[in-house]
């Protein structure tokens, strides 16, 4: 058992006071997580702690939050592995606040709706299932584990200075059905991301695919989507 | 006061399918989710769901018979046999459904769904996406709920019922990020907000999986059915019961105790780590408690070595980043230290195979209702299937009640009264004297569960736990709100369902106090037999306010598998 400081980024919009930040002693043991130690000052010393969270098992998404100035996922941070006696907890920068650890995920998800983000099919569909070779389904691997959970998105610094720029986790998603081989609606969802607000707004700077807790790489499926809108203005479309 | 004709609580499998499915019939249907629907806990489901698509080379001559034999045999014949027959019936078009709605299904090499083998299968029909099949499910229905453009009324925790003339005329709600007590209105109301495996202190679950929506309906006069059918999970991490699917099982993974053994062997010598899950838990605690946990302690190992890092990469990479992540264990290189654990709600709120219960206008669907589907032990991989399609069927039952205007929305005569009771009893836990503290009795309350209704149980313990329960719900009333702020207000979200936790604790040990027999995961050691005589029936647990539930028996639906003794 160790004692660990944790400073916490505090902000109730509605007050009218500015952000400030406030520590907190957590005594801490084992495997015990920064959720966890959210959860320990929630429950004893500070009850209108405000923060998201659900799974704990890192595939649910909602505790993305700035840790000790990294992008991570506060149920699968362990504290006692980062060797600190101090642990910053920040909601992901550069969003709007709700209060504390929580923020405004309207843009976000509306970003995400804009694409279209789903199966689209124009022929009539088979009784049994639409077939698909485990090699066309390998494409799927990395864009499919997405969990929304936004890191990407807070850290890219498009989204900082474009507030109409889709962001990366809404081009992953869009470069998703792009490559599955079942999917029909290229055409229909190009508009919708071969444009300023879509990938040429995204620099290459690669903080998104830095930032993913799930180790994903949205800055290749961005790359991959520029790629095709190129061959798609030369050669026309195929599907 | 908000309107739509449909109100569908909880945003999961079940919920969005519901959704899904009224929508289309032309319904005016809203979802309400405390979490975004995308973060619900149908995304922890990791190995797999049932259907007998016969894709499987061993599995050619499978059908949904032998898949609703299967699931009876696995519930130790409490569950009800036409409802089973209907849902392994559904499965087949339900996963080919969300297959064209662009689930991406692991493949075989011909291009069809893969499938692999789960405990008390008969054949290898459990269908996967690797080993994220929830959340690939789960990603799936979002996207179809978009595509709809179906209303989602998403971080608003739904509280309370509106029952007016005994008729659920809707819900009240809290809006987290904008504060305040809203009502929803409508014709029909969904109830689909999952498991209660929170109650337990050693769970698998989401934090949000608090049986909210179970708790609602049975203050409300509806009955639970069959609450004392908890499942542990044979395998989950030692140290925060993290779940590890029974996909590893599936794929070949061994269980090992001290001695390097695979003592699956001396308990189901045919099916060995397939067994079923009551089963397979029963004997990894035998092993732990006659002192054959690895160094003695309280753990044995889920080995997957000798499936090698390609196989794992390919079918459990999610499996590794877990036990990496979370329990510092490799698979490839090394056993991973696993304990059984808190996983699911078999009971729930009674409701036949269209989601109707006994309250006109209330429906419910997926882990928080009681079909019953499940019997006294679910088979891994149909708590998935159960959620689409008994979230399909309910969403048909609500459409066509709300189109065949069998159900008005009523006078409005009482709008704002629901809402006004709720923000009264708000004021009233800040105004309470606050001897107590609501954590603690969380805490203790999640402990009894697991010391006194865990897999083993016995007369004398459970009625220790019963009382303790008694005393954690007297000492709640006197718990007081430390927070009053408007948004996003965690202390009263967990205070107000808490309150919730506790009954449906006491529901669930009432009924396993008073069934002296020993039934799927329902396993006594006072009495150690199955006696289909006095207990070959469902327990319905009636709200009693203060009073202990007050008990009723149903009959089981026979008629299509004879009871046998089950030998896997």
């Amino acid at each position: 058992m160790s004692d660990v400081t944790f400073r916490i980024k505090r902000f109730d919009p509605a007050s009218g006071e500015p952000p400030f930040y406030q520590d907190f002693v957590v005594p801490v043991e084992g495997s015990m997580t920064v959720l966890e130690g959210l959860f320990a000052i929630q429950e004893q010393q500070d009850g209108s702690l405000a923060f998201r969270y659900c799974c704990r098992s890192s595939i649910c998404g909602s505790c993305a939050m700035y840790i000790n100035g990294r992008y991570r996922l506060a149920c699968q941070t362990n504290i006692l592995h980062m060797g600190v006696d101090r642990v910053t907890v920040e909601p992901l920068p550069h969003m709007p606040i709700v209060r504390d650890l929580v923020w405004d995920m309207d843009d976000f998800f509306a970003k995400y709706e804009a694409i279209k983000p789903w199966l689209i099919r124009n022929s009539e569909l088979p009784d049994t299932e639409l077939t698909q070779s485990p090699t066309e389904r390998h494409k799927l691997n990395m864009p499919i584990d997405c969990i929304l959970c936004a890191a990407c998105y807070s850290s890219c610094p498009s989204v900082w200075t474009e507030q109409n720029y889709l962001g990366p986790a809404a081009l992953l998603k869009a470069y998703r059905f792009e490559v599955d081989s079942r999917d029909e609606g290229g055409k229909e969802r190009l508009p919708r991301w071969d444009n300023e607000r879509g990938v040429y707004r995204c620099h290459t700077i690669t903080n998104c695919s830095e930032a993913c807790p799930k180790e994903l790489n949205p800055t290749e499926g961005i790359q991959w989507l520029k790629r095709a809108a190129v061959r798609r203005r030369l050669l026309g479309h195929k599907k | 006061m908000i309107h739509h004709q449909l109100i569908v609580v909880g945003g999961g499998l079940a919920g969005l399918r519901a959704a899904i499915e009224a929508k289309d019939a032309g319904v005016d249907v809203a979802i309400l989710s405390q979490v975004h629907p995308g973060r619900s806990h149908s995304g922890a489901a990791q190995g797999g769901v049932n259907a007998a698509l016969a894709n499987h080379p061993e599995g050619h001559d499978d059908n949904p018979e032998k898949h609703a034999f299967d699931t009876v045999k696995g519930s130790d014949y409490l569950a009800d046999q036409h409802a089973a027959l209907q849902m392994t019936t559904d499965a087949v078009p339900a996963i080919y459904e969300l297959e064209h709605m662009g689930c991406p299904f692991s493949r075989f090499d011909d291009g069809r769904i893969a499938q692999r083998p789960f405990g008390g299968a008969g054949y290898p029909r459990t269908c996967y996406g690797a080993d994220k099949t929830g959340q690939y499910m789960l990603h799936t229905l979002v996207e179809q709920a978009y595509k709809r453009h179906i209303t989602m009324y998403i971080e608003w925790f739904v509280c309370r019922l509106i029952v007016e003339d005994g008729v659920c005329r809707g819900v009240v709600a809290y809006s987290m990020t904008k504060g305040g007590f809203e009502e929803f209105r409508g014709e029909a109301v969904i109830i689909a907000t999952g498991g209660a495996g929170r109650t337990y202190s050693t769970t698998t679950n989401a934090i949000i999986s608090t049986g909210g929506g179970a708790a609602m309906a049975y203050h409300a006069g509806v009955p639970l059915k069959d609450m004392e059918f908890v499942q542990f999970h044979p395998t989950t991490l030692y140290t925060t019961h993290i779940l590890m699917t029974e996909g590893c099982r599936g794929e070949g993974g061994y269980l090992l105790n001290r001695d390097g053994e695979r003592f699956m062997a001396k308990y189901a010598p045919k099916a060995m780590e397939l067994a079923p899950r009551d089963i397979t838990a029963r004997a990894i605690q035998t092993e732990i408690d006659e002192g054959r946990g690895i160094d003695g302690k309280a753990y044995v190992y889920l080995d997957l070595r000798h499936l090698g890092a390609e196989k794992l990469a390919e079918r459990l990479p999610g499996t590794r980043d877990l036990a990496i992540h979370f329990e510092g264990v490799d698979p490839v290189y090394e056993p991973i230290p696993i304990v059984p654990g808190q996983h699911y709600t078999m009971g729930g709120i009674d409701t036949d195979v269209d989601g109707r219960t006994s309250m006109p206008g209330l429906l419910a669907a997926g882990e928080c209702a009681c079909v019953s589907v499940h019997g006294a032990n679910r088979l891994g991989g149909n708590s998935l299937l159960e959620t689409i399609v008994f979230g399909r069927r309910a969403g048909t039952a609500a459409a066509r009640d709300i189109l065949g205007h069998e159900r008005s929305s009523g006078p409005d005569g009482n709008v704002g009264a629901a809402a006004a009771a709720v923000e009264a009893y708000v004021d009233d836990l800040a105004s309470r004297e606050g001897t107590e503290d609501a954590y603690a009795v969380r805490e203790e309350m999640t402990e009894v569960m697991r010391a006194h209704f865990g897999i083993f149980r016995d007369e004398a313990t459970m009625k220790e736990g019963l009382d303790k329960l008694v005393g954690l719900k007297a000492r709640l009333k006197k718990a007081k709100l430390r927070h009053t702020g408007g948004v996003w207000n965690l202390d009263m979200i967990r205070t107000m369902e808490l309150e919730g936790m506790l009954d449906v604790a006491l529901a669930i040990a009432s009924g396993a106090l008073v069934r002296t027999e020993s039934r799927g995961s329902h396993a006594r050691t006072d009495w150690d037999k199955r006696d289909d005589e006095r207990w070959l029936r469902h327990t319905l647990a009636c709200y009693e306010g203060d009073d202990p539930p007050k008990l009723d028996y149903t009959p089981v639906d026979m008629g299509l598998f004879e009871p046998q003794e089950r030998k896997y």
